[in-house]
């Protein structure tokens, strides 16, 4: 059986695979990061979305077993060790950018990279294109839109707060 | 998915060399359409020969008055090179707009090309620049090289290692694109090239081709009137739930109207 060895939030983890298990699989079932969801499973929803090397992937279209040596980040690793949350999250609740919340973790995660490959700002426009990868069922987008829009400026040190109040 | 066995070799001469002993066996690179066919257990390989880890296949680079890229580069790093940009913006812009994001940080110029899918973006480009596909034999030229839905001139054993694109006067590309599942119901682009003008078609059809009377009416006066008389034959083309032959037929006029405005 293939052998993998992945750094999963800062933690290196040696696991046992089979050459069809997925990222996600891996994620979910082996280590129990189960914050990292499967949605459509054909690479359309992005509720499985996570980091590797610092880019966004769908985690149910990539093999565990070609992320040998890889740096994955999940939702689980976003937020820092005394649970303050990533500016992206702290804006998710502040504007209200969820409701079921299970595309949630792949929008923080497809938001989060996009903000940071984006570091001139991006328009709404730009925000909406750029979750062409992500669906929600509920929402609608509008407020993850607002949501990204504020937290975008936290990321680049444009203002101190996601709060709606500042606006 | 079936299970199967898994390989990840490091030079071209030794995946070539898996791929030859094992006739169920499949290369995999960002697995961006290989996957989801497992998953749908429309393929059954016996062993996965994983090319991620073979440097000569990778990079961009300029020589003489092409551009060669290795097939194991990624959509991003084609949407975001400054060789590309600079030297065929539209070939940049077409690889900005394949999938997502997320697609685009995992799958690559070798497999769409080898692909051969009938709404993938890449062969339109490759066929509309009359591009020289390397392979681990031998060179093909793009008039050769896409024989039909998912079928190419290449072998089993054979990889795709880099795509030459002759740098064009200018080119343009555009699609409509499916608002569902954005697979490109149909496309043109659109290039005026040292060899002539050369328009290539995805989407439309169940393979990328040459719309020759464009080419003829373009060679002429480049400009959107001297197409504007030119119908799209609807014979043969692609019809299916998203849209009619017909309707496909007439979106090639326009796609390829907005191709020449891109191209400027």
């Amino acid at each position: 059986m293939p052998q993998v060895t992945l750094t999963v939030n800062g933690k290196q983890h040696t696991v046992d695979v089979e050459g069809r298990t997925l990222l996600v699989e891996l994620l979910r079932e082996k280590l129990r990061l189960t914050g990292t969801h499967v949605g459509c499973d054909t690479s359309q929803c992005g509720a499985c979305v996570v980091h590797i090397d610092g880019n966004s992937v769908k985690s149910c279209t990539t093999l565990a077993v070609m992320c040998q040596g890889a740096n994955v980040t999940t939702i689980e690793g976003l937020a820092k060790p005394d649970g303050t949350l990533h500016p992206m999250q702290e804006a998710f609740r502040e504007y209200h950018a969820l409701q079921c919340g299970f595309c949630t973790p792949g929008m923080v995660m497809s938001a989060v990279d996009l903000v940071a490959k984006n570091p001139q700002g991006l328009s709404e426009k730009e925000i909406r294109e750029g979750l062409e990868g992500n669906l929600c069922r509920c929402t609608g987008y509008h407020n993850i839109v607002k949501a990204i829009a504020a937290a975008q400026d936290v990321m680049h040190g444009k203002r101190s707060t996601v709060a709606a109040a500042a606006e | 998915m079936y299970d199967f066995s898994y390989h990840k070799p490091s030079s071209v001469a030794d995946a070539v060399k898996l791929l030859a002993a094992d006739p169920d066996a499949k290369a995999i690179s960002g697995g961006h359409t290989l996957l989801p066919a497992l998953k749908h257990r429309l393929n059954k390989p016996t062993s996965l020969v994983d090319l991620s880890g073979i440097a000569e296949m990778k990079g961009i680079k300029r020589e003489g008055n092409a551009i060669i890229i290795g097939a194991l580069t990624r959509h991003v790093e084609v949407a975001n090179s400054d060789v590309v940009k600079g030297a065929i913006p539209a070939l940049a812009y077409l690889a900005s707009h394949i999938g997502d994001n997320q697609v685009r940080n995992r799958g690559t110029i070798g497999g769409s090309v080898s692909n051969n899918d009938p709404a993938a973006d890449y062969p339109s480009a490759v066929l509309g620049l009359g591009a020289t596909i390397h392979t681990s034999k031998r060179k093909i030229a793009a008039d050769d090289f896409f024989l039909g839905m998912f079928t190419t001139a290449m072998e089993a054993d054979e990889i795709l290692v880099a795509v030459e694109f002759p740098i064009p006067e200018k080119a343009g590309y555009a699609k409509m694109k499916n608002p569902a599942s954005r697979y490109v119901m149909a496309g043109a682009f659109i290039a005026k090239t040292a060899s002539g003008v050369r328009v290539a078609i995805n989407g439309a059809g169940p393979c990328v081709f040459r719309q020759t009377a464009m080419e003829a009416a373009l060679a002429g006066n480049w400009s959107a009137a001297a197409i504007a008389g030119i119908k799209q034959d609807a014979d043969g083309l692609n019809s299916d739930i998203h849209g009619s032959a017909e309707y496909r037929a007439h979106l090639v006029g326009v796609m390829a109207k907005r191709a020449l405005a891109a191209a400027g």
